[in-house]
């Protein structure tokens, strides 16, 4: 019943299977950051030898970040975050937009960096229709054609879903954006860096990514605006970024995202297949080892670590805890919702029934991960699951029937 | 071995876990027992801000309280220091419908519930065995002042009251079962309150000078009225102002009442009338909306039933036994005949009669240390 001892802290080996909630910080990219923490302390907007160390610092890494995206420098504002850029890019549209009757255009399936800044937006008057998606946690660009009006005055649609790794097409949706004028913004922190995202190609006038979900630094995180985009700021303060975004910036942190998206782009294609391939053969062992599981959303259109399950007899809760018990960390839907009571919206959205929900855990691999660690998991996973299963009332009597 | 324990975040429950993850330390064998320490989130304050107070403002929290985030912050903080496995899980749900809801309905109909005695019986031991199965932990273990004790002879394992006879929880713990008793450990059942401080205070634990909660959990201005009406407003439900009669013992009405969950047995305050000697309320008669009041000595009583009646020592339906009786927590107990009926009833007859026989609390039936068994009062007879 039990799926062997706790493993003791002295000869545990630790497995981080939960990128999509942050990755480690690369050891190149703490390199390049360090002679910003220490030496080239400078205030990037002094006007100084060493403020201009640091303003060198800031623009090579704006160079790096728009290289990722095929964007030019001057296009890219550094910002705290990908929820920072979020708001920022959704606000800044919204509250420019001269015309007295707002809508707003999002999708059910978005962070909540996206769906709060949505509600917020409602309580002041903005109308939003959230477009809906069907079991493949894919969006239909016809639906977001569909729910355009005349008063529109912004697409956000998000680039890869954080839960299911479920990549949207936003080219299509961009295309349409560009028809009817609509200011198009896109949530990209799960897929900048996994993935390619070429502004131009995905015809995106905001896109959002942050430094720590590849392998840079927590803090950090980059707002890309088309040329021509007029945005209303949030902050208020001084001159920075191009009067886009006040305060004092980040060096080390921009460097580090810099040197990231640097770091990204170069290794793209192999990590993307290396990726890929640790992802699939943990998918393909757990589903040979272990009856009744189904994965979650379009298993062909999926950034390359990411893989979502539904465990039929199971409580997400103690799987994750179980498991981390015996050194293997995964999550139950994303962290930043993690705690709450409500089934994920995401897997509600795509049709799972709460205690499906609940039952549904992420895995998402990233650069640092090995052959060994996928081993290591599927040593373990199936007597952990065997273990929650024994406890459940409904299990025996079901065997064999999906809940 | 693999053990759970349930950490609020108060002294007790840190000193418990202390103690076990010392044992765990101390283990020769090389195959150490491991420890984890879980906190049972069970109640969002900011549910009901209403009844927050000036205490805790917008964005603030309360302090000292069950499941308040200073207490998970507190578990969090020992956990850490004892440097053992820690972990949130989310009751919520459970609680709200098998200790909250019940609570609310039993005033609603009268009586006087102790919401404790059903958080242990369904959260505490039920809900927290099972995700400590889930996990993988082969017991559990609390900070209750009981004790368990293994009878040799019958193989049954017995729940008795622990050492310390002022912190008495072995009350609340009568609706334990046998599998239950098997699994749990009570660390604390052979230690006085101050021998926890000083073992605490002996290990600089972060809480060892964290004061002692004293309120139902989960009703933080500790006015159960103004919770109910805020929980039955936010169930979009009316609140229950049903105005009634307000009777004496031979009938009289006397005046007018605002609802009858805003009275309890034994109560005087409250009652709005002046009438020479003080009133107290007797009997809450729910079925017609009444409140009967009378003298002092009317509240003393001799017979009471018992319903959902758990047997730790067993007892045939029928047969009688001699038990010492408690009818509320802080009630010194009296000698009574306990008689065991069908449908898991019992009726206890005091030798003496009690005061304030509440229906709605817990009847605990004792046999010196050891706990026999306990149920709900339900009724007092004549």
């Amino acid at each position: 019943m039990h799926a062997g001892n706790w493993i003791s802290e002295g000869n545990m080996k630790r497995v981080y299977f939960d990128n999509n909630a942050t990755t480690p910080l690369a050891p190149e990219v703490f390199e390049a950051m360090r002679p910003y923490l220490l030496e080239d302390y400078g205030n990037a907007s002094s006007i100084h030898w060493f403020g201009q160390r640091a303003k060198a610092g800031v623009e090579k890494a704006r160079e790096q970040v728009a290289r990722l995206l095929n964007a030019r420098p001057s296009e890219i504002v550094f910002t705290s975050g990908g929820t920072e850029s979020d708001n920022a890019a959704i606000f800044g549209i919204v509250e420019a937009a001269r015309a007295e009757r707002k809508h707003v255009v999002t999708t059910a399936i978005e962070h909540p960096a996206v769906l709060s800044t949505a509600k917020a937006l409602e309580k002041r008057g903005v109308s939003v229709t959230y477009v809906r998606v069907g079991s493949s946690g894919v969006i239909d660009p016809a639906d977001v054609a569909g729910a355009l009006r005349p008063e529109t005055v912004l697409i956000s649609v998000m680039h890869a879903n954080n839960e299911l790794g479920t990549v949207q097409p936003l080219e299509e949706i961009g295309c349409i954006a560009r028809e009817r004028d609509v200011y198009f913004h896109t949530d990209a922190v799960q897929s900048a860096g996994k993935i390619p995202v070429d502004v131009e190609k995905l015809g995106v006038d905001l896109l959002a990514l942050s430094a720590h979900k590849l392998n840079g630094p927590k803090g950090v995180g980059a707002l890309y605006v088309r040329k021509g985009t007029i945005l209303r700021t949030l902050l208020h303060g001084g001159h920075h970024e191009r009067d886009r975004r006040p305060g004092t910036e980040n060096v080390a942190g921009i460097v580090g995202l810099g040197a990231a998206a640097e770091i990204a782009r170069a290794h793209l294609d192999e990590e993307h297949r290396r990726a890929a391939a640790l992802r699939d053969r943990l998918e393909a062992g757990i589903l040979a080892a272990v009856p009744l599981v189904a994965v979650n959303g379009d298993r062909t259109r999926r950034v390359p670590g990411t893989t979502n399950l539904t465990f039929d007899y199971i409580e997400g809760e103690g799987f994750v805890i179980a498991m981390d018990l015996r050194g293997i960390a995964c999550s139950t839907g994303s962290a930043c919702s993690s705690g709450s009571l409500e089934p994920s919206h995401v897997l509600s959205a795509i049709g799972l029934r709460p205690e499906q929900a609940r039952a549904s855990i992420r895995f998402s691999l990233g650069r640092f991960n090995t052959d060994e660690d996928v081993d290591a998991a599927l040593r373990i996973l199936p007597g952990v699951v065997e273990q929650l299963r024994a406890v459940s009332p409904h299990y025996k009597a079901g065997l064999g029937v999906r809940v | 071995m693999s053990i759970a324990i349930a950490m609020s975040g108060g002294v007790d429950s840190s000193t418990a876990a202390a103690l076990l993850a010392e044992n765990n330390l101390a283990n020769p064998s090389g195959l150490s027992p491991e420890v984890v320490g879980l906190t049972m989130q069970l109640w969002n304050q900011r549910r009901l801000p209403q009844l927050l107070g000036e205490e805790a403002g917008e964005g603030g929290h309360a302090s000292g309280r069950c499941c308040s985030l200073d207490d998970v912050y507190d578990a969090r903080a020992v956990a850490n220091f004892l440097n053992i496995p820690y972990y949130v899980i989310n009751l919520e749900k459970q609680f709200e419908a098998t200790v909250v809801r019940p609570f609310v309905e039993g005033y609603l109909a009268g009586e006087t519930p102790i919401p404790c005695s059903l958080c242990n019986t369904e959260i505490k031991f039920a809900q927290f065995l099972n995700m400590a199965r889930q996990i993988g932990a082969e017991r559990i273990a609390t900070g209750h002042y009981a004790r368990i004790r293994r009878d040799p002879e019958t193989g049954r394992y017995q729940l008795l009251r622990g050492v310390d006879r002022s912190k008495d929880q072995a009350y609340f713990l009568s609706g334990l079962t046998q599998e239950q008793l098997a699994l749990t450990e009570f660390p604390l059942g052979g230690m006085t309150k101050q021998e926890v401080r000083a073992l605490a205070r002996a290990r600089r634990l972060p809480v060892a000078e964290k004061p002692d909660s004293q309120e139902i959990c989960f009703v933080p201005t500790g006015s159960y009225r103004q919770f109910i009406d805020a929980y039955l407003a936010e169930q979009q439900r009316p609140p229950e102002s049903a105005t009634g009669e307000v009777v004496s013992t031979d009938g009289r009405v006397l005046g007018e009442h605002q609802g009858i969950q805003n009275f309890t047995v034994g109560q005087r305050k409250g009652l709005g009338m002046a009438v020479g000697a003080p009133l107290y309320v007797i009997a809450i008669d729910a079925a017609k909306n009444r409140v009967v009041v009378g003298e002092d000595r009317d509240l003393f009583r001799n017979r009471f039933r018992v319903r959902e009646v758990n047997w730790i020592r067993p007892l045939a339906t029928g047969d009688a036994v001699d038990a010492h009786v408690k009818i509320r927590h802080n009630h010194p107990g009296a000698s009574a005949l306990v008689e065991a009926h069908e449908g898991c009833e019992a009726v206890v007859e005091f030798l003496e009669p009690q005061r304030a026989i509440t229906p709605g609390q817990a009847a605990v039936f004792y046999d010196g240390d050891e706990v026999l068994g306990g149920g709900w009062i339900s009724r007092v007879l004549s």
